[in-house]
């Protein structure tokens, strides 16, 4: 048990710490796609610790909220990242949320963000809050639909348990698992405000969502929101390996494993995140009322994930 | 219950607007009712034969029914207590009474009087049947599941505060109702522990909607109260200056948009859970519907979300729309009190599921025969097995509270804690106003786009030469044109056609009774 609990807690550590370099890589990666000469891989850190030294710049009537949002929505995605397996399966904690659960925890983080920026009253902050609420009205209940299609494979909805029937089950195809996975993209890339549903690196008014929410901030609110930003990203690519390439997690007690596991998240995330960024490059921003569209799509393509498993699996 | 209910909701019976409310509602209430009657009355009828019965429960449990009676028992059961709950199609009378009545009456209408009929329908459809068919709870699930989305689709486009709760009650009740027809269908399928587990989750989140609900409901009261003010274009920011009820009215708005570790999370979480425990069930059809049941339902939730930032973030956040608001009138104590035992009750049905599941095993095992077993400890719910499924949020919010005190204090002390205030940042526009921040249609109106199909939207839009540009925007109810509109049409005209009886001439009235005396004495001695 003990042992647990220190692996436990190395590897919310891990992820912790390890977020913000995925970001710095999948920005390395876009600025090599578009031709740029790219910023460092530390720089997402460097971003960090400058935001924490400034002074906060708070307007007038900023409430509790405002001021209290940034840490709860970065607890929250702390537990999300102490939930999601990385390298080592089934730790002491996860009993505790399960992936419906999971969903809730992301929910409270966006419920938090967006009370909080139409906590100002200025024009852009509710433009905000409404736009986020819009994309993910339709991206969580994808999200659930290929948890539930994940859960009715492995018929739990612990992560663990899913993990481990997907990874040590003899090799299966599961046609199910392929809507589900294109799905958990599409819901990703609207999830942590990537295009083509929203764009990280613009202010133009017309397009944000994520960073209008967040014009109010500063200093070290807005260094807790980058960073569960960037953890959310973490934890969703994290999310994706462990349902759909589940391969190389160390189950529980094997401690030898622990090296390998190590490596192979290194690799997935590495792969996953350059992919992450090609897409990107090739794709454009969609206008913002194909969104819904787009997430749509999402969201059936989950409900017919669930179907082909009760027609074509059980 | 309807009857002294009516006189609640027409307290303010001078104005127009309350009365008519206060007869809809009174009318559907009737129209329901007279199917309840029917429905008892079958239930005593057919049985018994012609003999006279005496129309107590007990009669009733014994009556040896055909299944094609007990269907019709159970549909004039669902229609006369749907009426009730505001099933839809007959869901009309709720957003117009509900408003209409007084803050602390709407929350006990929401909270409580709701459920009555949820009571009824259980009672009848477990207790006083000894018949239950399966496409019932597939009927119970699909007008479950429409109830639910068509009300919190409705409840995204309000602008009236207490409308907009009105219409989520709608949806909760429609949540509720998916519930029961998943336990019908477990429990006609033969899978007791499962319909235990569902009707849990269902009983759990009426008490839930009860307290949240009702926290809403007084906290909009107390908002009332303060300003005289209900339609949310004229809030804004009432946090500064309401803060306990401010407080306490996002522990409920939380709640209600199903947020973990608070209540309105633990019964949806159980209802989420009986979905996926379908695969069992041995007709075919139904694994088709419920993949789709499941999804609606998290639509359902998820829009509920939606509808509660909009909510809130109106009502409490951002600059007051009304400059009067500045002196908007602080809370009393009673007040107060009021809504902080609703707040806790929702914290603590919230963190403690595994107690409130044992408070309601003794009605479970009454209606199923079988208890929801927990396969965790105190602390954590683990509804079949530990393996499958488990949920602890006493440790949950533990962790996150952890974490939060942990990177404020640690940030305070690597770093430092100073702030400096300014004005918001004006984008380099100087001219920023309360007016430019989202109204409540401003925020609804994606919704409103995109599910258009089931309103009916008029639409006034300013000229750009406007000296007082006005917008006015208003989603109606769809239902109402295409069902109440043709009923009441239909219902005029009846009344017409028999008005032309009536001439006012003596000889015909004379003419009237004695064909009726005639037609009854032939009747009566047959």
């Amino acid at each position: 048990m003990s042992t647990g609990i220190v692996l436990q807690i190395a590897q919310t550590l891990l992820a912790i710490l390890l977020a913000p370099l995925l970001m710095g890589w999948v920005n390395q990666c876009r600025a090599w796609l578009q031709g740029r000469s790219a910023p460092p891989l530390t720089q997402p850190y460097r971003m960090l610790r400058k935001l924490f030294h400034k002074d906060a710049v708070l307007a007038h009537d900023a409430s509790r909220l405002f001021r209290f949002a940034p840490y709860i929505i970065f607890a929250c995605m702390v537990l999300a990242a102490g939930i999601v397996p990385t390298i080592v399966n089934d730790l002491p904690f996860s009993p505790a949320a399960d992936v419906i659960a999971l969903v809730g925890i992301y929910a409270l983080a966006r419920v938090f963000l967006a009370l909080a920026a139409m906590d100002i009253g200025t024009s852009f902050g509710t433009l905000g809050a409404r736009r986020e609420m819009l994309v993910s009205f339709l991206a969580e209940p994808a999200l659930l639909m290929v948890f539930f299609t994940a859960s009715l494979i492995s018929q739990s909805t612990e992560l663990p348990v899913i993990v481990q029937t997907l990874a040590h089950k003899e090799f299966a195809i599961y046609p199910s698992m392929a809507f589900a996975a294109v799905a958990f993209w599409m819901i990703s890339v609207a999830e942590n405000a990537r295009i083509p549903v929203d764009n990280p690196t613009t202010h133009l008014e017309l397009t944000m969502i994520h960073e209008a929410m967040i014009l109010e901030y500063s200093a070290r609110h807005l260094a807790l929101i980058e960073w569960a930003v960037a953890l959310k990203l973490f934890t969703y690519s994290a999310l994706g390996i462990a349902l759909f390439v589940p391969w190389g997690i160390a189950p529980r007690g094997d401690l030898g494993a622990l090296p390998l596991a190590l490596l192979a998240l290194l690799v997935k995330m590495i792969v996953g995140g350059a992919a992450l960024s090609l897409l990107e490059a090739i794709s454009a921003k969609v206008r913002l009322f194909r969104a819904p569209e787009f997430l749509g799509t999402a969201f059936l393509l989950g409900v017919l994930g669930m179907l082909i498993h009760f027609l074509l699996e059980v | 219950m309807a009857l002294s209910s009516y006189f609640l909701v027409t307290t303010d019976h001078d104005i127009p607007d309350i009365r008519r409310a206060g007869f809809l509602y009174l009318l559907i209430a009737h129209v329901g009712a007279v199917a309840l009657l029917l429905c008892f009355g079958l239930l005593q009828g057919v049985g018994q034969g012609l003999a006279i019965g005496d129309y107590t429960f007990n009669t009733m449990r014994l009556a040896e029914i055909t299944p094609f009676w007990a269907s019709i028992v159970y549909l004039l059961a669902l229609f006369g207590f749907g009426a009730k709950a505001g099933l839809v199609p007959m869901h009309v009378w709720l957003p117009e009474a509900h408003p209409a009545a007084p803050s602390p009456v709407s929350a006990l209408m929401s909270g409580v009087m709701l459920k009555t009929a949820i009571y009824g329908l259980l009672r009848v459809t477990f207790d006083l049947l000894n018949v239950q068919i399966s496409w019932w709870g597939t009927l119970a699930l699909a007008l479950g599941l429409l109830t639910a989305l068509y009300g919190v689709i409705f409840a995204a486009v309000q602008s009236d505060m207490k409308r907009l709760l009105a219409w989520s009650s709608i949806e909760n009740i429609g949540v509720i109702l998916a519930a029961f027809g998943l336990t019908l269908i477990f429990y006609t399928d033969g899978k007791g522990a499962l319909a235990a587990l569902t009707l849990t989750a269902l009983l759990y989140h009426a008490i839930n909607h009860a307290f949240f609900k009702g926290l809403l409901f007084v906290g909009t009261g107390a908002v009332l109260h303060a300003t005289g003010e209900r339609r949310m274009g004229k809030l804004g920011g009432l946090l500064r200056f309401m803060p306990w009820t401010g407080w306490l009215t996002l522990v409920g708005a939380l709640a209600i948009a199903g947020l973990p570790p608070l209540n309105g999370f633990a019964s949806e979480w159980l209802l989420l859970q009986a979905f996926l425990l379908t695969p069992g069930l041995t007709q075919p059809y139904l694994n088709m519907v419920i993949p789709v049941a499941a999804a609606s339902v998290a639509l359902a939730a998820a829009l509920a979300a939606y509808v509660m930032v909009k909510f809130y973030g109106v009502v409490f956040l951002g600059q007051p729309r009304d400059p009067d608001l500045v002196h908007a009138r602080r809370t009393t104590w009673a007040e107060r009190l009021g809504m902080i035992w609703l707040a806790a009750g929702c914290v603590l049905l919230g963190l403690f599921p595994v107690q409130v599941i044992d408070w309601l095993s003794p009605v479970v095992r009454l209606l199923t025969n079988q208890t929801l077993v927990n396969d965790g400890n105190w602390l954590m719910l683990a509804p079949v097995s530990a393996e499958r499924a488990s949920y602890a949020p006493l440790i949950f919010l533990a962790v996150v509270a952890a974490i939060v005190l942990l990177v404020f204090f640690g940030v305070k002390r690597v770093y430092h804690g100073r702030v400096r205030r300014v004005d918001p940042w004006d984008c380099g526009y100087p001219e920023q106003d309360a007016r430019m921040q989202d109204s409540a249609e401003g925020f609804g109106q994606p919704i409103r786009q995109i599910f258009e199909v089931f309103m009916r939207v008029e639409r006034e839009t300013p000229d750009p030469f406007d000296r007082k540009p006005q917008y006015r925007g208003d989603s109606r109810d769809k239902l109402w044109l295409l069902l109440y509109v043709p009923i009441a049409r239909l219902a005029g005209w009846l009344s017409d056609q028999v008005g032309r009886l009536q001439h006012g001439r003596i000889q015909w009235y004379l003419i009237y009774s004695f064909a009726t005396l005639i037609f009854l004495l032939v009747f009566v001695t047959r």
